[in-house]
């Protein structure tokens, strides 16, 4: 009973201030009660709400549900991501995206005419490319490249984050990669995948820029995260 | 008289605990466990591709786990490299981990866990099994619950809890038991048992309390440790 009561305390914090979330750990009871259904990342063990995973408990309405601070990408349609073709093959290219099974890449998605022959002359192996998945299913995920921002990458340099800290590095509506593309000149594309493009003028703004994405994906818990890369750009000019 | 362990514990006295999570930047998971003088590092690596693909299961992921001793954990250098203990102790630690996984999510992947003892004094293989159960809960693999693994002792007569080097090689009376266990926390679901020596039928039930009485202690510092790194 007591456990239930704790629970009650939490949830007016939560409708309070929305910033507040707990951190949990993968078995952690995180609310107890019928009142609460299970999200992403949660499960129902008889009364309790119980998080499958380690990162933060978020309540939105009954449902709660666990975003987690770590984790492989797992690739859904409609996410760009950035490959290397790791192979050519009769009827398209084998992509890399850093994830359990390769990509493909069909030969139709070239934006121009590609001979057969020649299909290392548009991409070879070792190039870098921004794709979108088209669809995912158990047998292979097929890539689509015809798009703004998609296509072959030429130039700068490529780098990892972990992919769970992809949507903070965008931000509402694209709200803090703007400001690092304002504030460096930089042309920047994201994966979902976890591996950022980043293009300039000059190596200086385009490590300055690869460092601003840094500084980010370490803040896990950080709220008002915007304001505070204004704050770092004007500190780091 | 009442018996005295040779480090002065008492009885149901773990040695000093540390553990610290993230320790490995490259990895996708990493955790550090140490019982007094016996240091684990633990790194987990995926999902990711498994090859060769005959080794790919269509319903879940593979855990692959590979314990070893370094060669200067030990006061006389360990020739390096596999043996028949350390293949037994991966296989064994397998086990013991899986329960605690939910592999069903990721099919035809793998799933790799690196275990290195850094300094043994004894209890390795549960140093490295509650490492790893750190490592993978920061990798984001979707769990049950953490793993917690102690092991019981039983020197002469009198059982003891997380046995070191000096009580592992005890030899006067009834001479030593080495017991490792795991189990999930939280929970009455034990994912190891080994027994290496003798002990009382009768005997087992008090192991498996002492046991309970330690996971409870491990867990708390496993579960400040996740949590510590998030928050500094």
């Amino acid at each position: 009973m007591e456990k239930f009561e704790k629970s009650q305390e939490e949830y007016e914090d939560f409708g309070s201030e929305p910033q507040s979330r707990i951190i949990v750990v993968p078995g952690e009871v995180v609310f107890s009660g019928e009142d609460f259904l299970p999200g992403e990342g949660a499960r129902r063990e008889g009364n309790d709400i119980v998080a499958s995973r380690y990162g933060l408990a978020e309540k939105i309405g009954r449902v709660v549900k666990i975003i987690p601070f770590s984790g492989a990408f797992i690739p859904r349609r409609n996410n760009v991501v950035i490959g290397r073709v790791s192979d050519i093959v009769h009827s398209g290219w084998i992509v890399d995206i850093d994830y359990a099974s390769n990509g493909f890449l069909p030969l139709m998605e070239s934006p121009r005419f590609v001979n057969k022959g020649e299909m290392d002359q548009f991409l070879a192996i070792g190039d870098v490319v921004a794709a979108k998945i088209w669809s995912v299913s158990p047998k292979s995920i097929d890539l689509a490249m015809k798009g703004k921002g998609l296509g072959k990458l030429e130039g700068g340099f490529i780098f990892r984050v972990n992919p769970s800290r992809v949507p903070r590095i965008i931000g509402r509506e694209g709200s803090m990669i703007n400001l690092i593309k304002e504030n460096t000149g930089c042309n920047i594309t994201i994966g979902q995948n976890g591996w950022i493009w980043v293009k300039g003028n000059d190596l200086d703004s385009e490590l300055r820029a690869r460092k601003s994405i840094e500084f980010i994906a370490e803040k896990v818990l950080v709220s008002g995260l915007t304001e505070k890369m204004e704050g770092w750009f004007t500190k780091n000019k | 008289m009442v018996f005295k362990r040779l480090d002065g514990r008492k009885l149901d006295e773990m040695r000093p605990i540390t553990a610290k999570v993230g320790i490995i930047p490259n990895a996708d998971g990493s955790a550090m466990f140490t019982f007094g003088k016996t240091v684990a590092i633990a790194a987990v690596y995926g999902p990711r591709m498994l090859h060769p693909q005959h080794m790919q299961s269509p319903q879940q992921a593979i855990l692959r786990v590979n314990y070893d001793l370094l060669s200067f954990s030990v006061s006389d250098r360990k020739r390096p490299g596999p043996s028949r203990r350390s293949q037994e102790i991966s296989k064994v630690t397998e086990w013991s981990l899986s329960p605690a996984l939910d592999l069903k999510e990721f099919p035809n992947t793998v799933i790799d866990v690196q275990i290195y003892i850094l300094q043994a004094d004894a209890s390795t293989r549960v140093a490295g099994i509650n490492a790893a159960s750190m490592a993978l809960a920061q990798a984001g693999i979707p769990m049950r619950n953490l793993v917690c693994s102690v092991a019981i002792g039983k020197m002469d007569k009198e059982l003891v809890v997380d046995v070191d080097k000096d009580e592992e090689d005890f030899e006067e009376g009834e001479g030593a038991t080495d017991i490792p266990l795991a189990k999930l926390a939280n929970t009455d679901h034990y994912t190891l048992l080994q027994l290496d020596g003798k002990i009382q039928p009768s005997l087992i039930p008090k192991a498996l309390l002492l046991a309970d009485k330690a996971c409870v202690q491990i867990y708390e510092i496993q579960k400040k440790a996740l949590k510590e790194v998030v928050t500094e």
